[in-house]
């Protein structure tokens, strides 16, 4: 093993590609001249090419227009400005995840549409807690895609962690409800739930989810006491309408950005922040348990941006 | 959510209500909201703006035509453009996945985590295996992800075809030789190569990806794609293309709400056609690629062709085919109108029909504003639901009396039920100048009727 890194390199390292884009392309933009309208459209493109969405990337490019219009300006310091602007939209919405000692467990639905990788997370946030001396259980409910199960049981055995499941495609409301009995017997800290990886724009399916939550407060009313939504950071203007809709019927409250470790470059929560405000607890930057990182909107804008 | 290009175009031209040949002016500005549009639709900046350039060339000094708005004469050249590139120089649909090369023909499939690599190797297996009647042999060499090759093991015996048996600790380079190998001996068509998701910037990963393609030589190399992709896909693209290669793309999750820009990234980018695209969980799901409907989809104009498609599988066969044997003889009663409303909510309700529309985003908005909702449905199903079964079967009998008591039974009044009735007038008489049209001829316009087209004034509106 190499050395470990520390959680803001690590964050570095992921967002390097897409902030040597960025930065790049404002370099070339920019040698020390006054800000003017094409400057402004360019950056504008910079932003969007980031997936900020053409409405946020205007508004961010609109604030730096009224304070730098006309002003010389070198390179870092539209840097620093954008880092600042898009920093201070989502400084509202960085709220680590925090797990309630008075529930017994805290129980925690984890929704999202396919592949964005639901399943990897929950293995990354079991072993985390277990190794901070948590008893963790998981209850594998995505009982639809083959070997989901089998998978969730060697992260579980990675973290030391119970996972509780049933033969494919058995109902997964049922097995959360047992899952969560069995975690209240055993007192545990905290239970994981795994579900099913489904489109937003299936109505069936989003009825599940709300099954999933009417069987389990059956036991504890108050639960589920998180909803987080796992968002793919490759996934554009779609993620928009996701959150939308697995707010409503799941009633998420919270996100977890994965996949920000390629070129991805996740603008999107920009653009989550400025219409949801939903808090973003973490990300991920890689496939390792380590990866999965407190969100810190600082560091993640400035790295976007490219600022050191 | 979306505004569609239409709509948005729409308002550029409204101030512009001149004829003739569109000015570059003109073009210019339209071409400022085609950008905004493939943008919000995540077709990546690259490609937007090298898009743009050619519509622009071919829109300045096109001839509006007379019976459109120069709106829309743009929005054609744009959609035409756009459906070109989709589909390919020879705008050929549906390119099948290429088998002409001495079996077993190996196919591998590449892609990012999480893009549905898995999935579709097994639906297009099954597809190979049902459509063109191959031998199949699937291998996983996914030995990152625990359990992917398990996920397939489990596929294959679901769909019924074989799986290259795992043995633990193999190489996918190995695993690649061996399942060719295999494939040889079992006198098996195709192999398909499923590798482990991967970023296009893991140096590792991808010379692994190389080492297995230099391994296998496969004859196509599918790039599995989810079609939520935003504007990495042309990172992605591009790292694919030029260090594995890529021989046809995948586009997965066309069944969600997204407008599918990836495709264009991709097509652009890779210059790859795009074979196949995944629509739904189920391992039947996979589709031949159509350039135009996509091209509409990513444009936001609605989808005529999806809409009658979706109409088709909701009605119910049996109801239709009475509908129509009644039309037949020139009948349209309240039973059918009732009917008719049924059906019309099943297809996601006026919101639901209106959306597949091309141009009716100023319609929907004008509903919100005036207040025109999904209710009035049920009010006209209530309204009829309060009637005698002669008053549903001969309407004719129904007089100011009649209307009072209809319209307290269904808690409305009598000008709604006046309308209702006038509605049903309406389309009685276009049913039976249609009842001559036989039955495709009455699909067709029993869909109009209920959107409010086919000449008369639409019967939903006020």
């Amino acid at each position: 093993m190499t050395e470990k890194k520390g959680w803001f390199a690590r964050l570095k390292d992921g967002l390097k590609r897409t902030s040597q884009s960025i930065s790049d392309g404002i370099v070339g933009i920019f040698t020390k001249k006054p800000l003017d309208q094409e400057t402004l459209d360019e950056l504008e493109e910079l932003l969007i090419a980031a997936d900020l969405g053409v409405g946020p990337a205007g508004r961010v490019v609109d604030t730096l227009k009224k304070t730098r219009f006309g002003k010389e300006v070198s390179p870092e310091e539209v840097r620093e400005a954008l880092a600042e602007e898009i920093a201070g939209l989502l400084a509202p919405v960085a709220v680590p995840l925090a797990i309630e000692p008075a529930h017994r467990p805290h129980v925690i639905l984890v929704v999202g549409v396919n592949g964005s990788g639901k399943t990897t997370t929950i293995g990354k946030l079991a072993k985390s807690w277990a190794d901070q001396g948590k008893t963790v259980v998981i209850a594998a409910c995505d009982t639809f895609r083959a070997a989901a199960i089998d998978q969730l049981k060697v992260w579980g055995a990675r973290a030391g962690v119970e996972v509780m499941s049933r033969e494919s495609g058995a109902d997964s409301a049922g097995l959360a409800f047992d899952a969560l009995k069995s975690a209240r017997e055993r007192n545990a800290d905290v239970l994981l739930i795994d579900t099913a990886g489904r489109l937003q724009n299936k109505k069936d399916l989003m009825a599940e989810l709300d099954k999933i939550r009417r069987v389990i407060a059956k036991q504890d009313p108050t639960s589920p006491h998180s909803t987080l939504l796992v968002l793919d950071a490759t996934t554009g203007q779609n993620a928009l309408r996701q959150v939308e809709v697995f707010r409503d019927v799941a009633r998420v409250s919270g996100l977890i950005m994965t996949k920000l470790d390629g070129t991805a470059r996740g603008g999107i929560l920009v653009a989550l922040a400025d219409k949801f405000a939903l808090p973003v607890h973490a990300i991920g930057v890689g496939e390792q348990a380590e990866d999965l990182q407190s969100f810190d909107p600082k560091a993640f804008a400035r790295a976007l941006v490219g600022t050191s | 959510m979306f505004e569609s290009l239409t709509g948005r175009l729409g308002e550029v031209f409204d101030r512009l209500r001149k004829r003739g040949a569109l000015s570059e002016a003109d073009v210019n500005e339209a071409m400022r909201e085609v950008r905004v549009a493939l943008l919000e639709a995540d077709v990546a900046l690259p490609v937007v703006k090298s898009f743009v350039d050619s519509v622009r060339a071919r829109a300045v000094g096109a001839q509006v035509l007379k019976s459109v708005t120069p709106g829309q004469q743009v929005v054609k050249i744009v959609n035409d453009r756009l459906t070109e590139i989709l589909g390919g120089e020879d705008g050929a649909e549906g390119q099948e996945i290429d088998l002409n090369a001495v079996p077993p023909v190996p196919i591998l499939m590449v892609g990012l985590q999480g893009s549905g690599k898995t999935t579709t190797t097994a639906k297009i297996a099954l597809r190979l295996k049902d459509r063109d009647k191959r031998k199949v042999l699937m291998a996983s060499l996914d030995v990152r992800r625990p359990a992917a090759q398990e996920q397939l093991r489990v596929l294959g015996e679901q769909i019924g075809v074989a799986t290259l048996p795992i043995i633990e600790g193999q190489l996918p380079v190995d695993i690649a030789k061996r399942a060719m190998q295999a494939g040889r001996l079992q006198g098996a068509d195709v192999v398909m190569l499923d590798t482990a998701g991967r970023l296009h910037i893991d140096e590792a990963m991808m010379s692994e990806a190389r080492a297995v393609r230099d391994a296998t030589g496969p004859h196509e190399t599918l790039l599995v794609v989810d079609a939520l992709t935003g504007q990495d896909a042309v990172n992605v693209a591009r790292q694919f293309k030029e260090q594995i290669g890529v021989t046809g793309i995948v586009m997965t999750r066309m069944d969600g709400d997204g407008r599918g820009g990836a495709a264009l990234s991709m097509r652009y980018i890779t210059g790859a056609p795009i074979k196949l695209i995944g629509v739904g969980e189920k391992m039947d799901a996979l589709e031949t690629f159509h350039p135009g409907r996509i091209a509409s989809r990513i444009l936001g104009m609605g989808d005529i062709v999806s809409l009658v498609e979706k109409a088709a599988e909701t009605l119910e066969k049996d109801e239709a085919e009475k509908l129509a044997a009644k039309m037949k003889k020139g009948e349209f009663d309240l039973d059918d109108l009732a009917t008719q409303l049924r059906q019309m909510k099943k297809l996601g309700g006026m919101q639901g029909v209106l959306s597949m529309l091309p141009g009716v985003g100023k319609i929907q908005k004008q509903m919100a504003e005036g207040g025109v909702d999904e209710k009035i449905i049920n009010r006209q199903e209530a309204i009829i639901g309060s009637m005698t079964r002669a008053e549903r079967r001969n309407p004719k009998v129904i007089h100011a009396s009649r209307k009072r008591r209809i319209a307290a039974g269904s808690g409305t009044k009598v000008e709604d039920v006046n309308r209702l009735l006038k509605q049903h007038m309406q389309m009685a008489d276009m049913m039976k100048k249609m009842s001559r049209m036989g039955e495709k001829g009455f699909m067709r316009s029993g869909l109009a009727n209920m959107l409010g087209g086919g000449g008369g004034r639409p019967p939903f509106g006020r």
